[in-house]
């Protein structure tokens, strides 16, 4: 009978790590159609190709080498047994299948990946891009992976989680390293043309499909159920499902909170309530509860994503007065607020403390913003980064896809 | 045959095409276009940063008529474009040369 139970149980957290992992899946799906509506028509399929490419690298380089470095065994996935049972460690059997376990995982590798192809929009030529996030995902993200969920000591000399690091879901561990990766590309790529002027002003370049970047929002705001309710690991005790309601119904009010502060917040600068601002405080909630979305309460957690919409709104304004050029505010919306949710935790987490969230994310920023700086460096020096000028003017669907995304105005 | 363009408002193009159609004029050309005269555009904003639209959008409307019916044409158009605010349009009369139907090579005025 207690076999039985343990079959049941095993069936069940497998099932929800699955479930949930398709539901993160379904979030590259959100990136595509957010970055798709906020570029302009004729940098279109070449954001949708990225979108689906860097999907399909993360997947493979996870699999290849990433997570092995994060998790220890060995490349190709060759030490995950198919029968969790028998692939025992430290002589506990395992409560979920290893295959699933990988599958979760991967899903994030992709996401992290995914806020990168954002901030570098229409002017980075696309196989640099691709080139850099094999060595992303097969490498940067999984070695700081490796440090935080994975438990490893920081090249020998700490361990985070002695520390006091906490990271639920990954505001730190996920969104601000996609966002320090993001950052060292947008520094050396510099910015659209046309995008400042010479008197220190900021152009706009709206986007081309307001419907598709709303879509996408709300597949994320869906996707990320996923994302922070399997963070739970499990939902077949009365104790885990608790937790994992709690989860979801957290997740539900940051993105809430966040998306209203944020609206009221253009509202109140602008005199008009910019939708793009909405959309962008929506996933600001979203970020900011991620690395804490158990021990808050429903009005904590859309407190904590209200901060993150108001404050998202300020970062996206200052980072174009400093002349970063990031056109869908992924930098914004992942990087400053993740670090914001990582400041929160100790709000409502005895269990983690200031101090070990500044170390944890000053070794996420550093090692992340480090390496990704190198290899976009050496990028820049060997095959260059940039698109030409008349390839950035005639549109990145033409210099890199040959293909455009909206061709009967012309063709027809 | 003279060749009318008019340049009118989008959202008075029904009324316009029905006007036109109450005096007779069979057939029109109707084309989506932005342009300004003395109406000036307006600041748009978009995260945060201003800009300024100079154009705004407009219809076209092309119709070739016989000379007996152009003061006709113009009163209709001018009429039922009008909103009396600024930004209402205007009408061109030029001479037209030739016209030919296509389906049966009619020329000239029967191929109006």
């Amino acid at each position: 009978m207690e076999n039985q139970i343990f079959e049941l149980q095993y069936a069940l957290d497998t099932f929800y790590f699955l479930v949930c992992g398709a539901l993160v899946m379904w979030m590259a799906a959100g990136f595509a159609m957010l970055e798709a509506g906020l570029v302009r028509s004729k940098n279109t399929t070449e954001i949708l190709t990225k979108n689906v490419a860097l999907y399909a690298v993360s997947c493979t380089m996870y699999m290849v080498c990433g997570y092995a470095i994060m998790y220890g065994g060995d490349i190709l996935l060759s030490s995950i047994t198919g029968d969790g049972v028998a692939g025992a460690a430290e002589g506990e059997a395992a409560t979920y299948a290893p295959s699933a376990d990988f599958f979760f995982q991967v899903v994030f590798v992709a996401t992290a990946m995914s806020i990168v192809s954002g901030a570098v929009a229409e002017r980075m030529k696309l196989w640099a891009f691709l080139a850099f996030a094999v060595v992303m995902t097969g490498v940067i993200y999984p070695m700081e992976g490796a440090w935080t969920w994975g438990g490893s000591a920081v090249f020998g000399l700490y361990t985070l989680g002695d520390l006091g690091f906490s990271d639920f879901a990954g505001s730190g561990i996920v969104h601000m390293a996609g966002a320090s990766a993001a950052l060292a590309g947008v520094l050396l790529l510099g910015a659209r043309k046309g995008k400042y002027g010479e008197n220190g002003q900021i152009n706009a370049i709206p986007g081309a499909n307001l419907p598709l970047a709303t879509l996408g929002t709300f597949i994320l705001w869906l996707g990320w159920f996923g994302f922070n309710g399997g963070s739970v690991l499990a939902t077949s005790t009365v104790e885990s499902a608790n937790a994992v309601a709690v989860v979801f119904m957290n997740t539900n009010a940051a993105a809430a909170g966040g998306l209203v502060a944020a609206l009221i917040t253009a509202r109140v600068m602008f005199g008009k309530a910019d939708l793009t601002m909405a959309l962008n405080g929506a996933l600001a909630g979203l970020v900011a509860i991620t690395a804490e979305p158990s021990t808050p309460t429903a009005l904590q957690a859309t407190l904590f994503g209200g901060i993150g919409g108001i404050l998202v709104v300020f970062a996206i304004l200052t980072l174009d007065k400093l002349k970063i050029d990031d056109p869908v505010g992924a930098i914004s919306v992942h990087g400053v607020v993740g670090l914001l949710g990582l400041l929160l935790v100790p709000v409502t987490n005895d269990g983690s403390s200031f101090t070990g969230q500044l170390i944890g994310a000053a070794t996420i920023f550093i090692w992340v913003f480090g390496t990704s700086l190198i290899v976009w460096g050496v990028l820049k020096a060997t095959v260059g980064i940039r698109v030409s000028e008349e390839e950035e003017y005639e549109g990145v669907d033409l210099s890199e896809c040959g293909m455009e995304a909206y061709p009967e105005f012309t063709n027809k | 045959m003279k060749l009318i363009t008019a340049i009118v408002k989008p959202f008075k193009l029904d009324d316009v095409r029905e006007a036109l159609s109450d005096i007779g004029v069979q057939g029109i050309t109707v084309t989506e276009v932005k342009g300004f005269g003395r109406q000036k555009g307006h600041t748009e904003l978009y995260r945060g940063a201003e800009y300024v639209v100079d154009f705004l959008p407009k219809v076209k409307v092309d119709i070739a008529v016989a000379d007996s019916v152009v003061d006709q044409t113009i009163e209709a158009i001018s009429k039922s474009a009008n909103t009396g605010k600024i930004g209402d349009g205007k009408i061109f009369v030029s001479p037209l040369e030739q016209i030919v139907r296509i389906r049966t090579g009619e020329t000239g005025e029967e191929a109006i």
